[in-house]
């Protein structure tokens, strides 16, 4: 989806009474044009993908809650989910990444100079491979919120930043993840980019009992399904 | 006949300024192997829509090898097993994978193998702050055959994915310029793979 700039709006242009305002950011990037389609050949090297595997990955770093010598601030989550194409099929041996705020709302980056305390415990940068089921699981400290520039009082709901590789280039997604039940949610024009409600919740983690760590972490449980075309893999029973 | 879709996609939401810490790696520009005598280098800057240079954009690269192979390898970049930090790439393969960040000056960089002449591009995926989606483009690498290609894609236009040999300052063999225009006259033209 490309956002003319008229949907984006202008920083002159105040939001309507009782609407998510625009994401500002975006009025001078956002391509004017639409997208040229790309169809029709299946040798486009972008039906395939980069690989990633044990040597990129440590089985630390799946847990930001241990990145440092002592224990962060804050309120210890499990979050954990599959990811899948949109047949439903699992992708399995894919990198995620993810990056985050620290439990006050301040980013492990020089470039945020928020009023809040950096955490000497907590950096918010993990990875891990999903299994063969298309499942990966983080431990990490719940993030807050934070203040931003977009507008007067304008506050990001709590998020967690993922990346994702799919099995072909194509598939490649950057996204952010929110919690349910934050009232912030309502106010985000991040949030509301995504112009479907029905889109947008499918943003919105599930409190999960079931992924909670006794007298440990809180689970969240939150699916991830990737778009776009993958190259088709070669069928044994019709290439041997 | 194709599968019935089951699932919705989850939507995109911008990479925002904080990714620095977690995405960019050592090295991630140096996807031809060390030393490689036949490495080409690829830069250029990206550009928001008044022609200002954009400090914050995040570039993925994915290409064929030399031999055609899409296989890609891992490897771009290696963990060290004691500190948990990054070795970087071997120095050997090619993974087919580069990620850069744009510096203060809107600039980047990638030295790569040359792609084959039949896939005679680099796939490029763009991430930044204001951009809700990630944008895809090719540079198609000049003298590679690929010049018919990108004008069937998209006409004149088609020009904006051409990586040309640098002709300004530091010129040399091997050295292509790749400009991105997020938005406005000189706009690139971004691809949908549908
Ligand atoms: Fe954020």
């Amino acid at each position: 989806m490309t956002l003319t700039q008229g949907q984006i709006g202008t920083a002159e242009e105040a939001p309507a009474r009782g609407r998510v305002g625009p994401y500002r950011s975006g009025a001078l990037r956002e391509p004017s044009r639409a997208p040229v389609l790309v169809g029709g050949d299946p040798e486009a090297v972008e039906l395939y993908g980069p690989v990633f595997g044990v040597t990129e990955v440590t089985p630390l770093d799946a847990d930001l809650t241990r990145q440092h010598v002592g224990d962060p601030h804050g309120e210890r989550i499990t979050v954990s989910g599959r990811v899948v194409d949109r047949f439903g099929r699992p992708v399995a041996g894919q990198l995620v990444e993810i990056w985050q705020a620290n439990a006050s709302g301040r980013y492990a980056h020089r470039r945020d100079q928020h009023a809040a305390p950096l955490d000497p415990h907590f950096t918010g940068a993990g990875r891990c491979l999903t299994d063969a089921e298309g499942r990966y699981a983080f431990t990490t400290i719940k993030p807050g919120a934070y203040p931003w520039g977009n507008h007067e009082n304008a506050w990001r709901p709590a998020h967690i930043h993922f990346s994702l590789f799919g099995r072909a280039f194509t598939q490649r997604l950057v996204t952010q993840m929110y919690f349910p039940g934050d009232p912030l949610l309502a106010y985000d024009p991040i949030l509301h980019t995504v112009t479907d409600q029905a889109a947008r919740d499918r943003l919105v983690a599930a409190y999960d009992p079931e992924l909670s760590v006794r007298n440990w972490s809180l689970g969240y449980h939150w699916d991830i399904v990737l778009d776009g075309p993958a190259a088709t893999p070669a069928d044994p029973e019709v290439t041997a | 006949m194709p599968e019935p879709v089951a699932f919705d996609p989850t939507p995109s939401q911008t990479v925002g300024p904080f990714y620095g810490y977690a995405l960019p790696f050592p090295g991630g520009g140096e996807i031809a192997p060390t030393g490689h005598p036949g490495a080409i280098t690829i830069h250029g800057y990206v550009y928001d829509g008044h022609g200002e240079p954009v400090p914050d954009a995040l570039l993925e690269f994915w290409q064929a090898a030399p031999d055609g192979s899409l296989a890609g390898g891992a490897g771009s970049w290696r963990r060290d097993a004691a500190s948990g930090g990054f070795l970087g790439r071997d120095g050997i393969g090619f993974t087919g994978f580069g990620r850069v960040g744009t510096g203060a000056d809107g600039h980047w960089s990638v030295r790569t193998l040359p792609p084959p002449p039949a896939a005679p591009y680099l796939a490029v995926c763009l991430f930044a702050r204001g951009l809700s989606r990630h944008l895809f483009t090719r540079a198609y690498v000049e003298g590679l055959g690929g010049e018919g290609e990108l004008k069937g894609l998209a006409g004149e236009r088609g020009e904006t994915m051409l990586a040309r040999r640098e002709s300004g300052a530091g010129a040399r063999e091997g050295l292509f310029r790749f400009d991105i225009h997020l938005q406005g006259e000189k706009e690139t033209v971004f691809l949908d793979f549908g």
